[in-house]
């Protein structure tokens, strides 16, 4: 039985089918912002080609005011503006739908469809009336269609020149022309259809504590309120505007008063394991550091993750996922490198993850990461994934706490080094793994020799059997003690008792709550619980022990988190039923729901 | 083997400079290398030349890869943190560490399997971004380690100990840094100290990426009658294109010319280096004067050492990367981090 999911004020699926490098983004992205101003719950969604111009490129904009941004896999509203996939746009249009295209030029009338609605708006010939240049027609052409959609949809005009006003604020100039072009699209919209929509918006104005963002974004933000000072990397798509974030807000934020010099460090390195390889150094040095990537960056990165860990250095990467093997799929999103972090490189290793779901929560764990990093003394990977880092989320507005204070681990000064009779950089005093470290240039016996080879307490050279077995189950201490101090799992509890349980990680969150609310409505309870870190800390087993089947939604083919479940703590397989969607789109809403549904019925049937 | 601790001798009458430290400062734990190995010869002259510079052993940060020269950090300057990184990947390492720490001298150790072969990515970046750092090349042709197989600086007809004759081409690593736009560019021989040690304090002060290339015989693997890197082979050989002397700052000029003219490069800190011409026709700020100079000789089998060239004005990875004067490591975090109220004011771009 499929979910029942209808359309209608404030609850649509808008898409936008566009040219890459047409200028289409910013006029997708003005649309989404306006609707919300108007206090509505929106995600927008870029389906972009791994290409600078000239292939087809899609936005999706959800809008539902009961804040599900899920995707759905509906289009209740398509604005196809890419003759090339005419087609294939209006056959994605749900049933009772609306197609507009630009009429300029006849389509193909063999084209049509009984179910939908198409409206055409002659959009380059307006533009090509109104504007001179081959370019600010392109461009306004884009701005032509909001202007249309607008009057389709109901959004107010005055919230679409206000953003305008805003975005052209140091090029006031160009305010004009784009609310003609506004204005072009939805004067025609008005007088030749029956606007608006059923489909349409009503302001809300519920959401005033909230922000549009993307999770690199968020991430870098959170780089610079943790006090990373050092960062290096290599370019790769989905992770890019990471970087590109962190560097611009340094450049505003750390700017040496005095002398205008910065305070910080970025270094494009000339691959990945450079980046990884710098990132080391300064992490050892004593600075927050972090570099950030993607799978085949992870992949490049292994060997330096191995010797971070066994050296015990505290390093922080940013993994945002895009679809793999291999180069996979650059532009499309994953969640397919779990195991390759948890396990990173050879020998004995595991890694502490992070695994925000939204872009609040990489704000947050980037905080949290270079805490856990120098707690810990270890890499530590922030798992993102393209859907989370480049596309707008709504998010409640992100907090700070001014008393926060970076907990910089276990580090002797100066003074206390003058006072030890000797330093042993790898001894154990208290138990919890943990040992103390020394920071460069600080004391004449704070030096050590860090290796990757073999080392005993005092962190000489040693092949004996006993010291390496020593370390490596300190190690082991270690990464127990990393337990209680990962953030813990998310829990979301049914209405009723119910022995059904549903785990996950990251991005999926948004389609399995939709989900698990719409089962409800069917009298299908089940109890959620989203892991966000490795190590899997108490609360995890206990949820496995509490439920007697238990879905596993994650998007890889090969249900990475159900292996790292089964391997790590004590439950038996059949018991995890694996949920998987890896086609490189985000996950949506009714595809989880058509999954328990049809197991629990199966199992009730049984 | 494993670590041996060396004991501290310390006798009445040792010298003592300007920190009031002995030699026996500056050393390390007990070499694990062959006996008579070119790299403990190194070893020494950088002990020698951190102690005539007065330089506080712990403020020094080492770096190595991994070989028999990667080694070498835990041989000298105990009192210095050192970090033996991953194969052919230290110039990241010290990257980083510089990046953040650019008050302590930055001193990588390679080898020609290190920097030449696995590492020559790093090595080509880390002078491209002018490291201030000192990167030594102990260099004997040979793999150590892994039992003497050719390195990337084997000579085109040198024959390893088992009998096989290398003929790939070279990789001289003075010849590619003076084509990647190297800013310093020495070539020694262990077993010439008094050469070596000026070059070692010379390039600690450089403001820049001092890359010097080390002609340190493998006696174990690569010592022998066909090989082009032994002892007598590079003793017999080897050609000093250019005397040098270090001149720390506060010291007045003492050296005098003996022959040709006597060119003064004033180094970044105001130490000064005096460049005494062996060879009458040699100018190590002309670039392509270094490059036909050392081709010609190598065409004659001679191996030409000396400081070779020398850019000081380049501007080092700080200059590039406009970093503050201070430490990033020692900004406090009331600077770095913005607030709460920033925070605020921030978001408004995102509604």
């Amino acid at each position: 039985m499929e979910a029942v999911q209808e359309s209608g004020l404030n609850d649509f699926v808008i898409k936008l089918a566009t040219v890459n490098g047409t200028g289409s983004a910013s006029a997708n992205s003005l649309l989404m912002r306006a609707i919300f101003r108007m206090g509505i719950p929106v995600m927008g969604r870029n389906y972009f080609p791994s290409n600078i111009q000239g292939l087809p490129t899609w936005f999706e904009i959800r809008v539902n005011h009961r804040g599900h941004l899920a995707r759905t896999g509906r289009v209740d509203l398509m604005a196809a503006m890419n003759a090339e996939t005419y087609r294939e746009d209006l056959a994605e249009v749900s049933p009772g739908g609306t197609l507009i295209y630009d009429s300029t030029w006849p389509r193909d009338a063999t084209l049509a469809r009984e179910d939908v609605e198409i409206l055409g708006v002659p959009l380059a010939r307006m533009c090509n009336e109104a504007f001179t240049g081959v370019r600010p027609r392109i461009l306004m052409k884009n701005v032509a269609y909001v202007g249309a959609l607008a009057a389709l949809l109901d959004v107010d005009i005055e919230v679409l020149r206000g953003l305008l006003e805003e975005t052209f604020a140091a090029k006031p100039k160009l305010v004009g022309p784009n609310l003609e072009a506004i204005d072009l699209g939805f004067q025609y919209a008005s007088q030749h259809f029956d606007c608006p929509l059923s489909t349409r918006i009503q302001r809300l104005d519920e959401r005033r504590e909230h922000i549009l963002i993307d999770g690199n974004t968020a991430a870098a933000l959170g780089c610079v309120y943790a006090g990373a000072t050092f960062a290096a990397w290599y370019p790769i798509t989905p992770s890019t505007s990471l970087m590109d974030g962190f560097r611009t807000f340094c450049e505003h934020f750390r700017k040496d008063p005095a002398t205008g010099k910065n305070r910080f460090c970025v270094l494009q390195a000339e691959d990945e394991l450079g980046a990884i390889g710098m990132t080391v150094g300064a992490g050892w040095s004593g600075a927050r550091a972090f570099t950030s990537t993607s799978g085949p960056g992870i992949s490049l990165m292994n060997e330096f993750l191995g010797f971070a860990y066994f050296a015990e250095i505290p390093v922080v990467l940013f993994d945002v996922q895009r679809a793999g093997p291999s180069t996979g799929l650059p532009t499309r999103t994953q969640q397919s490198d779990l195991l390759a972090c948890a396990y990173a490189s050879h020998g004995d290793t595991r890694h502490v993850l992070l695994l925000p779901a939204n872009p609040e929560e990489c704000f947050q764990f980037a905080v949290a990461a270079f805490d856990l990093a120098e707690r810990l003394q270890t890499p530590v990977i922030v798992m993102s994934d393209l859907d989370i880092g480049m596309n707008d989320w709504m998010c409640r507005n992100l907090q700070w706490d001014d008393d926060y204070r970076p907990d910089r681990g276990k580090v002797l000064s100066a003074d206390e080094l003058e006072e030890l009779p000797n330093f042993q950089r790898y001894l154990d005093v208290d138990g919890d793994g943990i040992c103390y470290r020394t920071y460069p240039g600080d004391h004449p016996k704070g030096g050590y020799f860090t290796r990757g080879s073999g080392h005993n307490t005092a962190a000489r050279y040693t092949e004996k059997a006993d010291e390496y077995q020593e370390g490596m189950d300190r190690l082991t201490r270690k990464f127990d003690t990393a337990k209680s101090l990962v953030p813990a799992p998310v829990q979301l509890s049914a209405a009723q008792a119910t022995t059904w349980g549903v785990i996950s990680f990251g991005s999926s969150d948004g389609a399995i709550r939709e989900a698990i609310e719409l089962l409800a409505e069917q009298g299908i309870h089940a109890d959620y619980m989203r892991v966000r870190s490795f190590p899997f800390g108490a609360e995890v087993q206990k949820f496995l022990d509490d439920h007697e089947r238990i879905f596993v939604v994650e998007q890889n083919r090969d249900a990475q988190l159900r292996s790292l479940l089964s391997l790590e703590l004590d439950v038996a397989k059949e018991r995890l039923i694996s949920v998987l969607h890896y086609n490189g789109l985000p996950i949506d809403s009714p595809f989880v729901y058509r999954a328990v549904y049809e197991q629990v019925k199966q199992s009730a049937a049984a | 083997m494993t670590f041996i601790a060396k004991p501290q001798i310390n006798y009445a009458g040792q010298a003592r400079n300007a920190l009031d430290l002995t030699t026996r400062d500056y050393e390390g734990t007990i070499s694990t290398l062959c006996a008579g190995c070119g790299h403990d010869s190194v070893s020494a002259a950088l002990i020698q030349a951190f102690f005539e510079l007065d330089i506080s052993p712990h403020k020094v940060a080492k770096f190595s890869g991994i070989g028999c020269s990667s080694k070498t950090p835990a041989y000298f300057l105990s009192a210095a943190h050192g970090i033996n990184a991953v194969h052919g990947r230290m110039p990241a390492v010290a990257t980083g560490s510089n990046a953040v720490n650019r008050s302590l001298y930055c001193i990588g150790v390679s080898g020609d399997g290190d920097s030449l072969s696995i590492g020559l990515g790093q090595f080509a970046h880390a002078l491209r971004r002018n490291l201030k750092m000192l990167y030594i090349i102990e260099n004997n042709g040979v793999y150590g380690l892994t039992k003497g197989q050719f390195s990337a600086s084997a000579d085109v007809g040198t024959k390893a100990k088992k009998g096989e004759v290398n003929e790939q081409q070279p990789i001289d690593p003075v010849v590619a840094a003076l084509g990647l736009g190297g800013t310093f560019i020495a070539r020694g021989f262990s077993g010439d100290k008094e050469q070596l040690v000026p070059l070692i304090k010379a390039g600690l002060n450089h403001d820049g990426f001092a890359i010097l290339d080390v002609l340190s015989p493998c006696v174990t693997f690569n010592d022998h009658e066909d090989s082009t890197k032994s002892y007598a082979h590079t003793r017999q050989n080897f050609h000093r294109a250019i005397r040098m002397d270090f001149v720390p700052p506060a010291e007045p000029i003492r050296a005098q010319s003996e022959e040709g003219k006597t060119v003064s490069v004033v180094l970044h800190d105001g130490s000064r280096i005096l460049l005494r011409q062996a060879s009458h026709d040699y100018d190590p700020t002309d670039r392509s004067r270094a490059f036909s100079y050392i081709q010609e000789h190598q065409e004659r089998g001679e191996i030409v050492t000396g400081l070779l060239y020398i850019d000081e004005d380049r501007g080092d990875m700080h200059t590039l990367a406009h970093t503050i004067e201070e430490d990033l490591v020692d900004v406090p975090f009331e600077d770095l981090c913005p607030g709460s109220d920033a925070l605020a004011e921030l978001q408004n771009r995102f509604r």
